[in-house]
């Protein structure tokens, strides 16, 4: 690598711009040229201790699929990450590259980091783009079976490696789409249905076998599974769940969403073609109000922009740098006009004769001490309130765990908000062949990290299989 | 899977389909609902299974077309498939002997009852049941209810047959003549829900309605479906559909059923296919 490396800046990403694009649900980044990956990849130090592997909760080589873009090599850096990563374009799309890899990566300590997400979709979009995804190598057949429950990250990550290794693999999905909240929670623009589908395509090829609208828990329990349905292992996978309430006065007025709900309308539904390609209504305000500062809330806040909302008012309860949305989403959301109005919460929400919401009653907060999470607790300003104007409010303040799963399977440890215990390394809960990961174990977490809980409890699942396996065949001989 | 092995129009407009989903046949427990969708860019419409049929591995859906989404359901025909079929979803009835019961169908809403009347009837109850409709040939399952049923009672608001008014009439006649009725279930439009609920409050006499609330995924997620029961919030897929009737906020549950109606109004004016009212539950 050349020495004056660290002098070529970082390569921008071409973007559809703020005011065409809440026009439409396209997407907004447009990705690198090959040009453009080859002079970014360039920028990479090649480190003999790569950190950025550290910083990769399923330990993708970065700096190994960096060097071959840099080569031009485009499709072999694809399968480069492809070793560790099964949903290459998603990540490099939707994960928070500036809290992992490339908060570590040592160029950013002097300057600007290697652009690794640009480079991830970059080189996973070349390969299909140009029709060169190939078919992962499959072990031969194991003659095991594993349920998987849920076909969001965690689900699928954990169906790749287990379909990689030979077994024999059904993933269950409750809706009547594949993806999870890939499908359902982000948004068209931020993350293309079709490559969501590409990716899933590509699992199906490798044999594992896709059910949608099945509910487990309700459809067949996991006892069933196991015991009727002959699987040898489960891995639930089943993600966040009931959506919170502020549990203010109003909630329930016309016009006031859960975000899972006003996403899902928008997303998995496709509601912003409602009356055309689409039979699901959603409301269309002029002014909306959205509630919470993570990712979930900018989606929330971009997609009521592109529904025709003239003013998008995103009241957050802690100041700007307690945010937890992707900073990327942050500046997407204030390049598209949403008006943050920070350490501010609703109270109430008031509505006209005919029950629709009308106004929000805001209150002011200051930050106090801090809190268990560490951060500063925001405490109300008294007399700050103040009444803002809006026709629709979308509550993205996070959501509790879903008891599909627990309340129908004895013997299934949860923790005291309903969340199943599962080991961190292995994803096993309290009954043995049962594994679980993702956000119905941490509650809401990241793309990325559902995935490395997936990876983890494929690898542990596969070791029990064998395991059950030799026991067996010990006992046969003997 | 998803085959709709028969079709019959029971009443005009309403259809009842038996469905081959042998899984949800053999799951499904009286009080529960399903999800459908008919097609690419359906919508996700909640219908009751009224029934099933272990050895065709059939369960059994009646519903009206009065809406977008149930026209489009109405358009299929034996052999078809749907496009999904998700469930059983929500929670089963909850069933004891109260001794006698009285079921109460008003409408196509009179589906929803028939499984339920059956679970009472298994568990030992004395059936007294009414039935309402607009008029004569809107009134449904008046045979399969008078198997169950020591006692079946007709209401028409028009008069055409059975007790000319509604089915509260009945009831209110019911209990004047000294029927003792311990438990009542109401399925119907959301105001003779709430004119049952209302008149058997003043008895205390325990009631249970199945509320149709919009909904969306049916598995909690969303929470569009939320209703205020006792004044809190609960989620009709998860944690109905049946509620104490006594305690349901029906003002709030009719508002948010017409959630849409601008919109649908709209796109009924605008659009290229006509959407006339709104599909709800069932």
């Amino acid at each position: 690598m050349s020495p004056k490396a660290t002098a070529i800046p970082r390569q921008p990403m071409r973007e559809q711009p703020p005011l065409e694009r809440i026009g439409n649900f396209e997407e907004v980044p447009l990705g690198y040229t090959e040009e453009q990956a080859r002079v970014e990849a360039g920028r990479c130090l090649q480190c003999k201790k790569p950190k950025c592997i550290e910083g990769c909760p399923v330990a993708v080589d970065i700096p190994g699929f960096v060097a071959l873009v840099h080569e031009g090599k485009f499709a072999e850096a694809a399968r480069k990450i492809k070793e560790t990563n099964v949903l290459p374009a998603v990540c490099g799309r939707v994960c928070p590259q500036e809290t992992q890899c490339e908060e570590l990566c040592v160029l950013g300590k002097k300057g600007e980091s290697a652009a690794i997400g640009r480079l991830e979709r970059f080189a996973a979009d070349w390969e299909r783009t140009q029709g060169l995804v190939e078919r992962p190598r499959t072990a031969p057949p194991t003659g095991r079976r594993v349920a998987i429950i849920g076909s969001g990250p965690a689900g699928l990550t954990c169906a790749a490696d287990l379909a990689r290794l030979g077994h024999d693999v059904t993933v269950f999905e409750a809706l009547h789409e594949m993806g999870g909240v890939l499908v359902y929670g982000i948004p068209e623009f931020r993350l293309p249905k079709k490559i969501l589908r590409e990716e899933i395509d590509a699992l199906r090829d490798m044999g594992v076998k896709l059910e949608t609208s099945a509910v487990i828990g309700k459809l067949a329990t996991i006892d069933e599974l196991v015991h009727e349905d002959g699987f040898d292992a489960v891995f639930v996978g089943t993600g966040a769940g009931l959506p919170h309430f502020m549990e203010i006065p109003g909630e329930n007025l016309l016009g006031v969403y859960s975000a899972n709900e006003f996403l899902t309308r928008a997303n998995l539904m496709r509601a912003y073609s409602f009356g055309e390609a689409a039979d699901t209504p959603i409301a269309r305000g002029k002014r909306v109000m959205v509630v919470g500062g993570g990712n979930v809330a900018m989606d929330s806040a971009r997609t009521a922009r592109r529904l025709g909302a003239e003013k998008v008012v995103l009241a957050y309860r802690r100041s700007r740098d307690e945010m937890p949305a992707r900073a990327e989403e942050i500046h997407h959301a204030e390049e598209e006009g949403i008006e943050f109005h920070l350490l501010t919460v609703p109270v109430e929400l008031r509505g006209d004769e005919m029950g629709r919401v009308s106004s929000a009653v805001m209150q002011k907060m200051e930050l106090g001490e801090p809190d268990d999470s560490g951060r500063r607790r925001p405490v109300p300003v008294e007399g700050s309130e103040y009444e803002e104007p809006i026709d629709v409010a979308i509550i993205a303040i996070g959501a509790g765990a879903n008891p599909l799963i627990s309340s129908t399977t004895a013997g299934l440890e949860t923790n005291r908000r309903g969340y199943i215990v599962s080991d961190p390394e292995t994803g096993a809960t309290s009954i043995p062949g049962v594994y679980a990961g993702g956000d119905i174990v941490t509650g809401s977490a990241t793309v990325i990290e559902a995935m490395g809980a997936g990876r983890r409890a494929a690898a542990a699942i596969h070791q029990h299989l064998m395991e059950v396996r030799r026991s067996t065949e010990a006992r046969a001989e003997v | 899977m998803n085959e709709i092995i028969a079709k019959e129009e029971i009443a005009p407009d309403t259809y009842r389909y038996q469905i081959y989903h042998p899984r949800i046949a053999q799951k499904r427990k009286a009080g529960q609902f399903v999800i459908v969708r008919t097609h690419d860019g359906g919508e996700r419409v909640p219908l009751t299974i009224v029934g099933s049929d272990l050895t065709a591995g059939t369960v059994t859906l009646i519903f009206q077309a009065v809406g977008h989404s149930t026209r489009e359901l109405a358009q299929l025909g034996v052999g078809d498939r749907l496009l999904d079929l998700a469930g059983p979803l929500g929670q089963a009835t909850h069933i004891e002997n109260y001794g006698r019961a009285c079921v109460i169908g008003g409408g196509y809403g009179t589906a929803p009852v028939l499984p339920i009347a059956a679970a009472l009837g298994d568990a030992g109850n004395d059936l007294i049941g009414i039935i309402g409709a607009r008029t004569k040939e809107l009134v449904i399952l008046e045979q399969e209810l008078g198997d169950i049923c020591s006692r079946l009672e007709v209401a028409t608001d028009d008069g055409s047959y059975g007790h000319p008014g509604f089915v509260t009439d009945v009831l209110q006649a019911l209990l004047d003549e000294g029927e003792p009725i311990a438990f009542v279930l109401a399925v119907g439009p959301s105001p003779m829900m709430r004119a049952v609920a209302n008149l058997t409050k003043q008895r205390a006499i325990r009631t249970m309605v199945s509320l149709n609330p919009l909904m969306v995924d049916g598995t909690g997620m969303c929470g569009g479906c939320r209703v205020e029961v006792g004044g809190e919030t609960k989620f009709a897929c998860v944690d109905g559909p049946e509620f104490d009737g006594h305690q349901v906020n029906f003002d709030l549950l009719m508002k948010r059923q017409g959630t849409y109606k601008p919109e649908e109004q709209e796109a009924a004016a605008h659009g290229p296919h006509c959407r006339i009212g709104l599909d709800a539950a069932r």
